[in-house]
């Protein structure tokens, strides 16, 4: 990392004295950029670039090129550099998780959120306070990625993608079920699996193994660098081929791994009548499956559901729970029913990776 | 409960036809009797029990969940019944000591003997023991909104699948059958004899007609056909007929054999007399039949009030004769038929039936004449009314399906115009990767000039090949895009002129233009024409006029 920011810091400083205990506000504080850390000198997630960011995993709502200085952990500084090419930031600093590094007035904290591969909540603790920011989470078992880990804390900022009691995402298992049911039942049909390319296609294919799916898998062109990331660290995802030069008729009973929106486009004629599938927790939600004419929604998720989010709340031990992106209201709601303090963190720019993923260049021949 | 939940699941997001069949075929041989009997019932909507009302459902979600998260989620899922199944919290009951889920069989057996008061506990026990899809499904169910796109025809021709039997043999039988159908899986398994039609009242599967081609004329004689009006109504079967103790029984079938006597009770007893008549269903007043516009109004209502039967007085108007009390007609010539059509109605001697008028023609120049001008060739003040010809071979059996050569419909020359390509949609299912629903318009004054106002949308008509060439010109003309819709490039000298043809104009305030049209459809790409020589308003105002098809109710 570079030098912390002396303005900031001696900001905080001429302030410091005075104060007894510190506010949770004055620790982190949303900002046009993001959640910024004054007494730190960093912001977590910037949306805009920065001197020195924070970052918790490599979505690209999240993890976005041109800051001065980033700090990561390994996984998503590779991702970044993968997306974004070499010089996506001045300089980089990757940290394990477990392992606590001092930045200006606070020690920042990794811990594994189980989204995606090498996706982390960060823990800033200043003085006796310490803060939890969660960034993206889900507490249910992934194969390709550390599990969750319950970090107590004073204050939990939490996301609230499915933060609404209709969202209960299930067993991911079951869900793959009935996408190899739908193979059995359809052998002469191609199978189109939407699905974000990074992170929630690799758990797709690490499930169809565990299943016992021994076939080739296959993947539209743009899933192929981050699934080869994937493989290289290690996560077994058994034969994967490409679909580009593969005969049409070659394809029918096979499954293929697509981006979402290549799902519905031209691409998608090299197949035999295929059924499309779409991996997401909004899948849950007839209309929103109808919407994006998918035929077979599976109900996978990166995200926790209600339920993980409600019990991941409660057992962090948080008297104070701040709300990031998604279905803030609810969640708020539910958590000052608990006699939780609680208020909706007003950032932009963060959504669903899902339906905000960039069509990819070339589309059509990848 | 559970794997019929699956089933209907699957059914919601599969369009293609074929697949919906082998999905309902799949289950039906899946799983067992009675199970899959109730389920044929309930897609064929022969079920009934009294159906529970949405505030039930309302109370039962209020007693479990906070008010306000349920009223944040039901605003996002937009769907009662869909938002009571995925919310529905888990009653804390051990985990080992959970009855099992309720079969298909249970939930229909019970619903039809429980006492109004005891329904809500029973929901609210059966919420517990399905999962997500079964709550949805038993919600449906109950409330009666089933809604899956499926139609009674298409389950009946999965079940006759699981026999490889024709689904006509199926429909032949399928009035005198109950729910749940155990007779007729086993003969459709063979384990037993076809089942026995003992309904006094049976669906006769119908005979239809193929679309004339200016060709065709060449070789058929005039002389062996008969004419008649094509009648722009719908087409339906009534029948007739005694039970064992004398009684008559009457029912009116659609053309695929659903029983639709419900909606037009109005019309029960004027079938007085056993027999099976095919006609056509209209809206008549003071003696002059409405437009299709006006019959529409009493179409797919749940509910037919006794204002609605005032304002919309139905009228069967027959054009054949296929059973006369206990004999079968259907091997007769149809110039026989018709005979003994005309003494039946005759007989009958109800003003809610009469007999659908022939055509006289000795050539097929006059046929031409009297097709392009019905008022003057015996149509009279109905002419509005008719959508052309039918020519019947004299001596053609009543032959189900559509056999070749034997009838013909002649229908009038469909209105056309020159439109734009404003917008274009993605399609569904085997379409899904194409832009293959068009919005289209026409030029009208507006304040900075002409522009384009849409006056229509469609979505077939062309052929795939021309499909091809409109997706490609769609993809590299498009000005902007919202989400699955594009707008394409419409401008006085560049875009895309499509002929469209359509049956009908009617006013309608929900459009822009003020306009909607009745199956447009495309019919020619104007590769060759710029945009602005494509049709004015103007031209739809004055179709409009001589339409005079406004509803005036």
């Amino acid at each position: 990392m570079r030098g912390s920011s002396p303005r900031m810091t001696d900001e905080y400083r001429n302030v410091g004295p005075y104060m007894t205990t510190m506010r949770p506000q004055d620790i982190l504080l949303p900002a046009a950029a993001g959640l910024c850390c004054k007494p730190g000198g960093f912001h977590i997630d910037p949306v805009r670039p920065v001197e020195r960011a924070v970052i918790t995993h490599g979505h690209s709502d999240h993890a976005r090129a041109g800051h001065g200085a980033v700090l990561a952990t390994q996984e998503t500084l590779d991702m970044m550099r993968l997306r974004y090419g070499e010089n996506f930031a001045g300089s980089t600093q990757a940290i394990r998780y477990g392992e606590e590094i001092r930045l200006g007035d606070v020690c920042v904290k990794f811990h594994p959120a189980g989204h995606v591969l090498g996706s982390a909540q960060i823990a800033v603790t200043c003085k006796e306070t310490c803060i939890v920011a969660s960034g993206d989470y889900k507490d249910a078992l992934d194969p390709t990625c550390a599990p969750f880990e319950l970090v107590p804390c004073d204050v939990f900022i939490t996301e609230a993608t499915f933060g609404l009691p209709v969202f209960r995402h299930g067993d991911a298992a079951e869900e793959v079920k009935k996408l190899l049911a739908s193979v059995a039942l359809f052998p002469e049909r191609a199978h189109l699996v939407g699905a974000y390319s990074l992170g929630k296609a690799q758990r797709v294919i690490a499930l169809l193994r565990q299943a016992g799916y021994d076939a080739p898998i296959y993947l539209h062109g743009a899933m192929e660098t981050i699934t080869h990331y994937y493989q290289s660290r290690g996560i077994e995802l058994g034969e994967l081929r490409l679909v580009k030069g593969m005969k049409k008729a070659a394809l029918a009973g096979t499954i293929t791994l697509a981006p979402p929106s290549a799902t519905s486009d031209l691409w998608t004629r090299r197949f035999p009548d295929p059924v499309t599938a779409f991996a997401s927790g909004w899948m849950r939600v007839r209309a929103r499956a109808r919407q994006r004419g998918v035929e077979l929604p599976l109900v996978i998720s990166d995200h926790a559901d209600w339920d993980g989010l409600t019990a991941t709340i409660g057992a962090t031990g948080a008297g104070e729970i701040w709300v990031t992106h998604g279905q803030e209201d609810a969640l708020v709601h539910w958590c000052r029913s608990k006699g939780l303090k609680a208020q909706p963190l007003d950032l932009v720019g963060y959504g669903d990776e899902e339906e905000s993923e960039t069509p990819i260049q070339g589309e059509a021949e990848a | 409960m559970n794997r019929f939940a699956e089933l209907l699941d699957r059914l919601t997001y599969e369009p293609g036809r074929n697949n919906k069949l082998r999905l309902i075929t799949g289950y039906f041989r899946e799983v067992g009797d009675p199970d899959r009997g109730y389920a044929l019932a309930a897609l064929t909507g022969a079920l009934s029990f009294k159906h529970a009302k949405p505030a039930l459902i309302r109370d039962l979600i209020a007693s479990r969940t906070d008010e306000v998260l349920f009223g944040l989620s039901y605003d996002y899922v937009g769907d009662l019944s869909e938002t009571v199944a995925l919310m529905w919290p888990k009653a804390a009951l051990a985990a080992h000591n959970n009855p099992p889920p309720p079969t298909l069989t249970e939930v229909v057996t019970t619903l039809r003997t429980l006492g109004k008061t005891e329904l809500p506990k029973q929901l609210e026990r059966w919420l517990d023991e399905l999962d997500e899809t079964g709550r949805w499904a038993l919600l449906k169910l109950v409330t009666g909104a089933l809604r899956i796109g499926i139609s009674a025809r298409l389950a009946k021709t999965a079940a006759a699948a699981l026999g490889d039997k024709d689904p006509h043999e199926v429909e032949l039988i399928w009035p005198g059958l109950i729910p749940p159908y155990l007779d007729l899986f086993a003969w459709l398994e063979g384990r037993a004899d076809k089942p026995v039609n003992r309904d006094p009242a049976p669906f006769r599967p119908v005979m239809l007609a193929h679309a004339i081609e200016d060709s065709d004329f060449a070789a058929l004689d005039p002389a062996d056909y008969i004419a008649e009006w094509k009648w722009d109504g719908i087409r339906v079967q009534a029948v007739a007929g005694r039970d064992e103790r004398g009684h008559i029984t009457a029912r009116l079938y659609s053309r695929t054999g659903e029983d639709i006597t419900g909606s037009f009770p109005d019309l029960v007893p004027s079938l007085h007399l056993p027999g099976a008549i095919d006609g056509e269903l209209l809206i008549l007043r003071e003696g002059r039949v409405q437009s299709f516009n006006v019959l529409q109004q009493r179409l797919n209502r749940k509910v037919v009030s006794p204002k609605l039967i005032k304002e919309f007085p139905i009228h069967l108007r027959a054009y054949d004769l296929l059973g006369d009390d206990e004999n079968d007609l259907r091997e007769l010539p149809f110039a026989e038929r018709r005979e003994r059509l005309e003494s039946f109605i005759k007989k009958l001697s109800d003003p809610r039936i009469d007999l659908s008028p022939t055509v006289p023609f000795a050539s097929w120049e006059a046929l031409t004449a009297a097709r392009a001008n019905p008022a003057s060739a015996g149509a009279g003040e109905d002419a509005e009314a008719v959508e052309g010809v039918m020519l019947k071979r004299r001596d053609a059996p009543y032959l189900p399906g559509r056999p070749k050569g034997q009838w013909w419909k002649w229908k009038r020359d469909p209105h056309i115009i020159d439109a734009v390509l404003m917008y274009a949609q993605r399609g569904h299912g085997k379409r899904s990767s194409y832009y293959s629903d068009y919005t289209f318009g026409v030029w009208t004054a507006g304040g900075g000039g002409d522009e384009l106002v849409p006056v229509g949308k469609a979505y077939f008509g062309f052929t795939d090949e021309e499909l091809l060439q409109i997706d490609r010109f769609v993809r590299r003309n498009t000005t902007e895009k919202f989400g699955p819709v594009r707008h394409v490039v419409h401008e006085g000298d560049k875009g895309l002129v499509l002929e469209v043809a359509f049956e009908g104009l009617q006013r309608s305030p929900r459009h822009k233009s003020g306009v909607a049209m009745r199956f447009p459809r495309i019919s020619r790409l104007r590769w060759d024409k710029p945009p602005r020589e494509a049709d004015r308003l103007e031209t739809l105002e004055r179709m409009l006029k001589e339409e005079a098809a406004e509803i005036e109710v």
